[in-house]
């Protein structure tokens, strides 16, 4: 081949291969599927409600801290239903994260710590089998009791783990897994 | 058939040898092609008849007849040419011969190639430790050279570090072509099998500008055998077994060349390994499965050539399944725990986090000698990166599907002109344009890391080479670069104004996208290079070189790009679109002392880097799923002092030692304080015993010690959730020094007729130590792999 021929050729080449690979369309834009940015902790105890809220609208991709909301303070001796709602609130209705929490409930648990000098303990109120197709017996979280005893302030924090190791002692070290939320509340009880 | 032609002229001169009349005189000259100096002592043989060319190169021949002869012209290191010539038509005649041939065409299996430049501090292996690495990565190999080290992630992801630098600021060619393997990411290894190469050199520092302005840590060259113009076939296969990760690699190249300058080439690799283990416990999910193959063929004449060489690798490599964190606590407890939070039994499995990429890599390549002149050399290159990394993502389904997926294909055209014609110098001048494009495939549903983008550059290099005496050449060189980025990137909004972006930069948003702006940024950098050096050999064993080196390097598009979490890594990477070039000066030495008995090199150097760009951790950012610590890009004013030295003593026949040494200082001359990632002073001593009489025997004890790093960066502060208040987070403390001894001996044997085996025995980490490396990402999580013996055999045939 002589070299003319052969650099036509290579200018030939190259010039459909950049118009082939030209492209001027903008990229879809992507909506992280399964971001979390809304945890609601309902604690109830007749007609006390109280409400804690964490709310991280931009994820944790984004700079913003979450915002928390705190409706009260809870009451001394009482004993609270507490039931967590996730939502994704970047989506429109929101989408609640429960159902998927709930359809892999056996790979799923929340993790309930309370710190400082608050006064309080918490208990696990269902199980695995609560959502069906699952049938395990270990506890999940997504229903738990808080009871309180003296007035106090503390922190009270819940941690969502996916795959943890099932059964544990309760604790977030011999849990493991990987950490889906991890949010406290500063809470009084009065 | 032109084999055959020829016997016909031949037989046709001696049949009418006689019947001629026969006072016909032919005279001229034998000429080097190459430069077209005069060949004393070539000679001529036509029938019995042989004369030589005298001092000026003249030959003339008397008592010839009037009819056509063929003459066999020849001389020492040259192909020999049959030229027919009428001599009723042709009383003068200048022979050209290709003197050079050998220079160009010979196989070279070891020992150094002509270095790269003349003034800068470099350093070849050869083909035993390639193959000594044969089931290793190039970056393991890389490491034998003194100030070549590594940024590991694991003991399978290795980036090889020059004299303190790594990633961007390393070219890699591979086979002639710049390798294009998204090589921005810390845990983004080089994408070549090490196997492919005859000879790996490592120059350190910008110097060898043709490959490139902007190597500011240096250039690793990787080149194949060369394949001679003649009639062969052969072969060679290296097999490996290593007990650490249960595994094993084989390699096996098949070479056919022919006198015609044809040659066929093809290469395979295969590497498979389970979990490695460290001295306590498996490295759950480390196992990697690499495939590799490249072919290539071609015609080298002296006069031109071309080529064709395509290659494929493929790796699919586990990440340390204890490395997926979710959040600062977790890194703080890890830390703490001083084991891996995942140890499972030994599996060949690779499960998610894993990594799995693909490369091709062809080329096409012409060259043309111009008599007198010099060499033109053209080459298009096309290259296509395919990177999936696959996390542990919350459902079933997402962790099937990649969370980072890029596609980037590179197509360069590369032309120059070498004038090698003159004695004392020679001047290399060429082109390259490249174009670039980057796909971000959205189908991950994971926001991309890194946008799409087209880049363009092109560059325009001279430099020159000139001795002034047979003792001193000088160099110099000069070369610029264009760069043009147009990327469509997605911003959070709230990101864009956390980053001041929305008081600078609003003019290059195009979309909004509810909760992200789509922009396009479009940059331009224009950057200049240039060297200048000597080489000064006295005393015939003694060698100065002194080389300063100016290179500039645009940011790459993580530097200018990142941002948000990089869910392999759990933290938030953030670029800066005001990142400019950085600019590094650099001035070292190398004096250096070549004789039987000693050899010795002392090199120091200086690198004094302005706007020099650098990653690590700043802060930590909260958010639902916890505080995510956040390393951001910034430039700083950067100095890197430091010297690498080497001294082999032969002792005895058999008995030899080698030392080497290496130290590297890094600091942020703004802020007073260290640079992260700087690697650590490194000693290393070896004893060799060798014996041809024995099978070939060389065996050899290393010790390896590498010093604490005394000097890193500050920790930072980060508020705890878990903990509810602020906590050290541990992340720059380096750990301990280590010491670690290996063992190494090679035998050969003769192996079926005319074939020869080599068998090869190596053991890493004798003594089974359990180390941490500065180095490793993976330092935080677990040990380093623990004792090793690996059994290679290596078949040439």
């Amino acid at each position: 081949m002589n070299t003319r021929k052969f650099l036509s050729m290579l200018a030939i080449a190259s010039v459909l291969m950049y118009s082939c690979s030209d492209d001027d369309d903008n990229p879809a834009v992507v909506n992280e599927e399964e971001v979390i940015t809304t945890m609601t902790v309902t604690l109830t105890a007749g007609t006390d409600v109280v409400t804690l809220t964490s709310r991280d609208l931009d994820g944790p991709d984004g700079p913003n801290a979450p915002v928390i909301d705190i409706s009260g303070p809870l009451s001394a001796n009482t004993t609270y239903a507490g039931e967590v709602v996730l939502l994704n609130e970047t989506e429109t209705p929101a989408e609640n994260i429960n159902e998927e929490i709930e359809e892999e409930a056996d790979e799923h648990q929340f993790f309930f710590v309370v710190a400082g000098t608050l006064n309080a303990t918490t208990m696990y109120t269902d199980t695995e089998a609560d959502y069906p197709p699952n049938t395990g017996t270990n506890p999940v979280g997504i229903t738990f009791n808080l009871t309180t005893t003296d007035a106090s302030t503390g922190s009270f924090s819940v941690t969502l783990r996916h795959q943890p190791t099932k059964p544990n002692d309760g604790t977030l070290a011999d849990a493991g897994g990987d950490t889906d939320i991890a949010q406290s509340f500063d809470v009084t009880i009065q | 058939m032109k084999r055959n032609t020829l016997c016909i002229v031949f037989l046709l001169v001696v049949n009418h040898l006689f019947a001629q009349d026969c006072n016909q005189t032919l005279s001229g000259r034998v000429i080097d092609f190459h430069d077209g100096v005069p060949l004393e002592g070539a000679t001529i043989t036509f029938n019995s008849t042989t004369i030589k060319t005298d001092s000026n190169g003249m030959y003339k021949m008397t008592g010839l007849c009037a009819t056509s002869y063929a003459f066999t012209i020849s001389h020492e290191d040259c192909n020999s040419q049959v030229v027919t010539i009428n001599i009723n038509e042709v009383s003068n005649k200048d022979f050209y011969l290709e003197h050079h041939l050998n220079e160009l065409l010979e196989v070279k299996v070891s020992g150094n190639n002509k270095t790269k430049t003349s003034s800068s501090q470099e350093e070849t292996i050869n083909k035993d430790v390639i193959e000594r690495y044969s089931s290793a990565a190039l970056g393991d190999a890389l490491r034998e050279i003194t100030g070549v080290s590594s940024l590991n992630t694991g003991s399978t992801i290795v980036k090889p570090i020059i004299q303190g630098l790594s990633g961007s600021r390393v070219l890699i060619m591979n086979n002639g072509v710049r390798m294009q393997d998204m090589e921005w990411g810390d845990e983004h290894a080089p994408n070549v099998d090490i196997n492919t190469a005859g000879n790996v050199t490592v120059v350190k520092g910008a110097a060898a500008l043709r490959y490139g302005g902007d190597a500011i840590g240096g250039v690793i060259v990787m080149e194949p055998n060369k394949i001679a113009a003649k009639d062969t076939l052969f072969g060679k296969t290296v097999v490996t077994g290593a007990t650490n990760g249960r595994g094993g690699a084989i390699s096996s190249e098949i070479i056919k060349g022919y006198e015609s300058g044809w040659f066929l080439k093809a290469q395979g690799t295969l590497k498979r390994f389970g979990d490695v283990e460290a001295p306590d416990y498996v490295l759950s999910n480390t196992s990697i499965f690499e495939r590799g193959g490249s072919l290539s063929f071609g015609n080298n004449k002296f006069t031109q050539g071309w080529d064709v060489y395509y290659s494929y690798y493929q790796n699919e490599i586990g990440v340390l399944a204890a490395s997926h964190i979710g959040n600062a606590d977790d890194l703080i407890e890890s830390i703490n725990s001083g084991q891996p939070s995942v140890i499972e039994n030994f599996t060949y499995t690779i499960d998610n986090p894993k990594q799995d990429v693909t490369h091709h890599l062809g080329r096409l390549r012409y060259f043309k000698r111009f008599e007198k002149l010099g060499k033109w050399t053209t080459q298009y290159d096309f290259q296509h990166n395919q990177r999936f990394e696959f996390d542990i993502r919350q459902t079933e389904e997402l962790r099937k599907i990649p969370s980072l997926d890029l596609e980037l294909t590179t197509h360069t055209l590369t032309s120059d002109f070498v004038l090698d014609s003159k004695f004392d110098y020679n001047l290399d001048f060429g082109i390259v344009m490249r174009y670039q494009d980057n796909f971000a495939d959205p189908s991950t549903r994971a926001r991309r890391l890194i946008p799409d983008y087209d880049k363009f550059d092109a560059g325009l290099f001279v430099s020159g080479k000139y001795d002034i005496n047979d003792n001193v050449t000088i160099d110099a060189g000069v070369r610029y670069d264009y760069n043009q980025i147009d990327a469509k990137k997605f911003y959070i909004k709230t990101r864009w104004e956390e980053q001041g972006y929305d008081q600078e930069f609003n003019d290059l948003i195009i979309a909004d996208e509810g909760t992200q702006w789509l922009t396009n940024p479009k940059f331009d950098y224009h950057s200049i290079s240039a060297t200048t050096g000597f080489n000064y050999v006295f005393e015939d064993s003694y060698e100065l070189r002194g080389n300063y080196a100016l290179a500039q390097r645009a940011p790459n598009p993580s530097e200018l790009f990142s941002d948000g979490l990089h869910h392999s890594a759990s933290r938030i990477e953030l670029g800066d679109l005001r990142i400019d070039q950085e600019t590094s000066h650099k001035i070292s030495f190398s004096f250096q002392k070549n004789d039987e008995n000693w050899t010795w090199e002392i090199a120091p150097y200086a690198n004094f880097i302005n706007d020099y760009i650098l990653l690590e951790p700043t802060d930590v950012e909260l958010s639902i799923r916890g505080a995510f610590p956040v390393w951001e890009y910034r430039q700083t004013n950067a100095r890197l002092l430091g010297i690498d030295a080497k001294l082999t003593k032969k002792w005895h026949t058999n008995w030899h030692t080698n030392h080497q040494f290496s130290l590297v200082k890094g600091k942020d001359t703004e802020t007073k304080i260290p640079l992260i990632n700087i690697p650590a002073a490194n000693f290393r001593n070896s004893i060799v015993f060798q014996k041809e009489d024995w099978m070939g025997l060389v065996m050899s004890l290393e010790s390896d010690y590498t010093f604490r790093q005394n000097e890193f960066p500050d920790n930072i502060i980060v508020f705890s959730p878990q903990e509810q208040e602020d906590v050290l987070l541990d992340i720059n403390t380096p750990p301990g020094d280590y010491h670690l001894l290996h063992m190494n001996a090679d035998i050969r044997t003769p192996f079926f007729k005319e074939n020869e085996l080599n068998i090869g025995l190596t053991i890493n980490n004798i003594t089974n130590n359990k180390y941490r490396n500065y180095l490793n990402r993976q330092r935080y999580f677990a040990d380093e792999v623990g004792r090793n013996f690996l059994l290679r055999l290596t078949f040439n045939y």
